[in-house]
């Protein structure tokens, strides 16, 4: 079973799932204070790895909801198994886009 | 927990999912074009200060944050952690209130 990639697409939607849950508080936390300073310290490398990281996985997260979607709500058709590659796929092209923007 | 409970917990997930698959797109656009040439208080609170577009818009990706994280979690809980019954629940709805809570504030903070 852990050579199929349907469980690799679940293990990678509930980790990058676990990982925006966490992320989520130091978000609001960041938006409410740090505005009102400088946004100097998220040019630090770490600080954008982390960024990086994060934008990462909140396209997985999303490429994989819209997979479970898909599967669970449209009627089945051959293409759904490309799926997990398509979820892949947006997560790659949001990082890349990202890591040109940064 | 009733199967009337289950049903209605995987269809607020769904229905919320929906509704964050339309604001993630959004977000992910937004963090591109915010991040070029370095992130800047100034520039986020330009777009967001006074915009009531934006503070609608956040609000309803609170809201659909608030129902969503929390239900992933118990998935969660129960499944890796083996955590069950009322005290994961209520750690949930507390997790649940300060998601809205700490979501709400960081949304006024940038549209006020």
């Amino acid at each position: 079973m852990r050579q199929h990639a349907s469980y690799w697409a679940f293990v990678v939607h509930r980790v990058s799932g676990i990982a925006l849950a966490l992320f989520l508080p130091l978000h609001f936390w960041t938006l409410a204070g740090a505005l009102e300073g400088s946004l100097a310290w998220t040019e630090a490398p770490l600080v954008k790895l982390g960024e990086w990281l994060i934008v990462v996985a909140l396209a997985a997260h999303l490429g994989g909801g819209l997979r479970v979607l898909a599967l669970e709500f449209l009627p089945w058709r051959d293409w759904q198994k490309s799926l997990a590659a398509a979820a892949g796929a947006l997560a790659v092209g949001v990082g890349l886009a990202f890591a040109l923007a940064l | 927990m009733s199967y009337k409970t289950q049903a209605a917990l995987w269809l607020l997930q769904r229905a919320s999912a929906a509704v964050l698959g339309v604001c993630v797109v959004v977000h992910l656009f937004t963090i591109i074009y915010a991040v070029r040439g370095g992130l800047t208080s100034a520039e986020i609170l330009e777009r967001t200060r006074g915009s009531v577009g934006w503070f609608a818009f956040y609000s309803l990706f609170v809201l659909a944050v608030t129902i969503h994280v929390p239900i992933g979690l118990r998935s969660i809980c129960t499944e890796w952690l083996h955590w069950r019954g009322r005290s994961r629940d209520f750690a949930l709805l507390l997790f649940a209130a300060f998601v809205a809570w700490a979501g709400m504030h960081a949304v006024l903070a940038v549209y006020i």
